[in-house]
């Protein structure tokens, strides 16, 4: 009778499972949270001790009533106003070499970059500082010159350019994806060997999570050998390629789901050594 | 009595659990299992104190083997006999313990004492159903340990494996369980004790290292790493998972498990090689490799690598071969030669090739029972891809029972030398981590909780 019961209960499908472990842990969260209410609150703070004397009179400080920046964003090369307003003060101080100033003003400025402009006033009384900021948009950058095109290295045009090949489950034939993908590959190989013949390139098999990891290891070597197949019929020079199969040691997606398990049902071109 | 094959009272058990399918009866031998009474020993002066832990373990031990029917504690009689001498007129009698309530077959009793600073057991085991001491002794002797808890354990340890020995079953003590663990940030082999104690990083190869295989002797490992290809030596372990370019082709290491140190194997030209099993004269590997281009193909190699012989020649992925531990003859293996994985059987040579498995689901991971009639493995029968279950198979009549169902994705089955004990891996949650089973699918245990752990292979004891 225990044998048949523990049948019943050892058949549940894990699902319901995970959601009996979420019902016993909602009461456990609730606990959790009363006992935090219930924490009696840390003593406070000591006060903080008397001033043992009384400060001397003092004059009144210098106030900075206005500084601003008009307009706030440039672009290289124009200028930007600053205006301000001072009450108060006897030594009167904008930074980024603008010196000196009188209580009111106003002064154009040309920042390079963007700019933290910082106004400091002095007083008997004692001091002040703002700050205004000017910001530079950079300006398009001027087309390159036809001659001279600067060529990304041949690992980053690799990383960047090369498209991966997925399969279905279980197989390693190439699809008709897979087809389009490789074939754009190809060309890129070409390139690229054509203007770095020492470099080589690691074809990668990989495989999602549900298969075992000795199946995998040998459905991941066939699927980096098909593509490299393909890549050696499309005219890829075959010792420039070596496979390696990953099996599903290193998925690029770790999610259990459809969407998830096809990235990781892939031949993956990354640069050898 | 003593020869009953235990295995097979719990295969029968797991039969019921599966409902209409029955092992192949001769392979499995009705009859309950062998009753047994352990009193709690009392020690004698100072080794008193190591008592709860004698009493404990002996009474664990016992009841883990799982091939023994423990009597509760509760129905033993007030009398507890402390030496033969104690069963006489007006003491302590055969019957109270044969009889009910207890109705024991056997009864563990003795004592210790503490003598030159050591603990002292003196243990017997009694069939008490017999008419007197002289034919009811199976077992009377003294055991030596260190008087503190350790040697408390250990006696209690020795003392169970020589009552397991009554009853034809081998004990787990000093048996190791071989495993894959990424606990440091790669996956590296690891070691631990069969009770999940004592877990030790056996590799550092800082890559990824994985698919252990032990030799019969216990001498030997074998498995699979990516090298780190020396340009790349020094890099942080932590961008392997990005910059992967940084690994070599998977290859095959062999490590003795005596120094620890890396032997010399020569792997093949080829794209991969992975290690699987060693042959029962702990001499010849057998491995899956794409040495002949093409599919990964099942090969056998002497312990250097040398020698290669090639056992299948077929268009579809061949992994996962394990040889018959009896015959050395025979294997199982994984074939995707009907579409699907499925587990086969075939000659050494290669020849008389017969699925074992219905083609339904996946089928991988075989391990085969010291019995060489058995095997476990893991399958998806009946559930979607990548949930794969316990199942253990009868060869000759291909029956087979599930030992788990509906708790996480458990793989990589492996017999323990006692051959009624599996572990395997389980995903029950975020992390995957090894257990340890009785062939009923009963009595089973967490071993590890840091990081991920798969892959355990059991060790026998080694001196």
């Amino acid at each position: 009778m225990s044998d048949s019961s523990r049948l019943h209960a050892s058949l549940q499908p894990t699902r319901s499972g995970l959601s009996r472990a979420g019902m016993l842990l909602l009461p456990v969260l609730v606990l959790f949270a009363v006992g935090c209410a219930k924490k009696v609150p840390p003593p406070p703070p000591p006060p903080p001790p008397q001033p043992t004397a009384t400060a001397p009179p003092q004059a009144a400080p210098p106030v900075i009533n206005s500084f601003t920046a008009e307009p706030s964003t440039v672009e290289a090369g124009q200028s930007s106003t600053l205006r301000w307003s001072i009450t108060g003060a006897t030594d009167m101080n904008i930074d980024h070499g603008v010196g000196a100033v009188q209580s009111t003003g106003m002064r154009q400025v040309f920042p390079r970059a963007s700019t933290s402009y910082t106004l400091t006033v002095r007083g008997p009384g004692g001091m002040d500082s703002r700050s205004v900021n000017v910001n530079l948009t950079s300006a398009p950058p001027p087309p390159p010159p036809a001659s001279t095109t600067p060529r990304l290295s041949s690992a980053d045009l690799l990383q960047q350019q090369a498209q991966d090949a997925f399969f279905d489950l279980d197989m390693s034939e190439i699809r008709t994806d897979g087809r389009d993908a490789l074939t754009h590959d190809a060309a890129l190989l070409k390139q690229i060997f054509q203007q770095d013949p020492n470099f080589s390139v690691v074809v990668e098999g990989h495989c999602d999570e549900r298969g075992s990891a000795e199946y995998n290891l040998a459905l991941g070597d066939r699927r980096a050998t098909a593509a490299k197949d393909f890549l050696v019929q499309q005219g890829v020079p075959a010792d420039r390629l070596k496979t390696i199969s990953y099996g599903k040691e290193r998925p690029q997606c770790t999610e259990a789901s459809e969407d998830c398990w096809q990235k990781n049902r892939r031949a993956h071109l990354s640069p050898g050594q | 009595m003593k020869r009953i094959i235990l295995v097979s009272s719990v295969l029968l058990g797991a039969a019921v659990f599966a409902g209409a399918q029955q092992i192949n009866t001769t392979v499995v031998k009705s009859g309950e299992k062998p009753s047994i009474a352990v009193p709690d020993f009392r020690g004698s002066g100072d080794a008193q104190p190591f008592m709860a832990v004698f009493n404990s373990t002996l009474f664990n031990e016992l009841s883990g083997s799982g091939q023994l029917k423990m009597i509760a504690k509760t129905l033993y009689p007030t009398q507890v006999p402390q030496q033969p001498a104690d069963f006489r007129q007006g003491g302590p009698s055969f019957a109270d313990w044969s009889g009910p309530p207890p109705n024991a077959n056997y009864l563990a009793f003795g004592y210790t004492a503490a003598q030159n600073n050591q603990i002292v057991l003196y243990g017997w085991l009694f069939d008490v159903r017999q008419a007197n001491a002289g034919s009811a002794q199976l077992i009377g002797k003294v055991y030596l340990g260190s008087l503190d808890e350790a040697g408390a354990r250990k006696v209690a340890q020795q003392f169970a494996a020589d009552i397991l020995k009554q009853f034809g079953a081998t004990s787990l003590i000093g048996t190791r369980i071989y495993f894959v663990s990424d606990r440091s940030g790669n996956k590296e082999i690891w070691s631990m004790n069969y009770d999940g104690s004592d877990q030790k990083q056996f590799t550092n190869y800082r890559s990824i290292t994985t698919f252990p295989a032990i030799s019969a002797d216990g001498t030997k490992i074998a498995f699979t790493t990516y090298p780190v290809l020396a340009s790349s030596r020094n890099a942080n372990a932590a961008q392997f998972g990005k910059q992967s370019a940084n690994l070599g082709q998977p290859q095959i290491f062999l490590h003795s498990l005596e120094t620890g140190r890396k032997l010399v194997y020569y792997n093949q030209q080829a794209s991969m090689n992975a290690a699987s099993d060693f042959l029962p004269d702990s001499r010849h590997l057998l491995i899956y490799s794409t040495a002949n281009g093409g599919f990964s193909q099942i090969y056998e190699t002497d312990l250097d690598g040398g020698e290669l012989k090639r056992i299948t020649n077929s268009r579809s992925l061949e992994v996962e071969p394990k040889v018959n531990p009896r015959t050395g003859m025979d294997l199982v293996f994984v074939s995707g030669r009907g579409g699907t994985p499925q587990v086969y059987r075939m000659n050494i040579d290669g020849t008389d090739v017969n699925r074992l498995t219905t083609g339904e689901g996946d089928a991988v991971n075989p391990a085969w029972n010291p019995d060489g009639q058995h095997i476990a493995f893991a399958w998806t029968r009946g559930f979607e891809p990548g949930n794969f279950n316990i199942f253990v198979m009868d060869v000759a009549s291909r029956n087979v029972v599930q030992l788990t169902s509906g708790a996480g994705r458990n793989e990589n089955p492996y017999w323990a030398p006692d051959g009624v004990h599996l572990v395997f891996s389980s995903k029950r949650g975020r992390t995957t981590q090894i257990y340890t089973m009785l062939a009923d699918g009963t009595g089973l245990q967490q071993l590890t909780t840091q990081g991920n752990n798969e892959k355990p292979v059991w060790s026998k004891a080694t001196q």
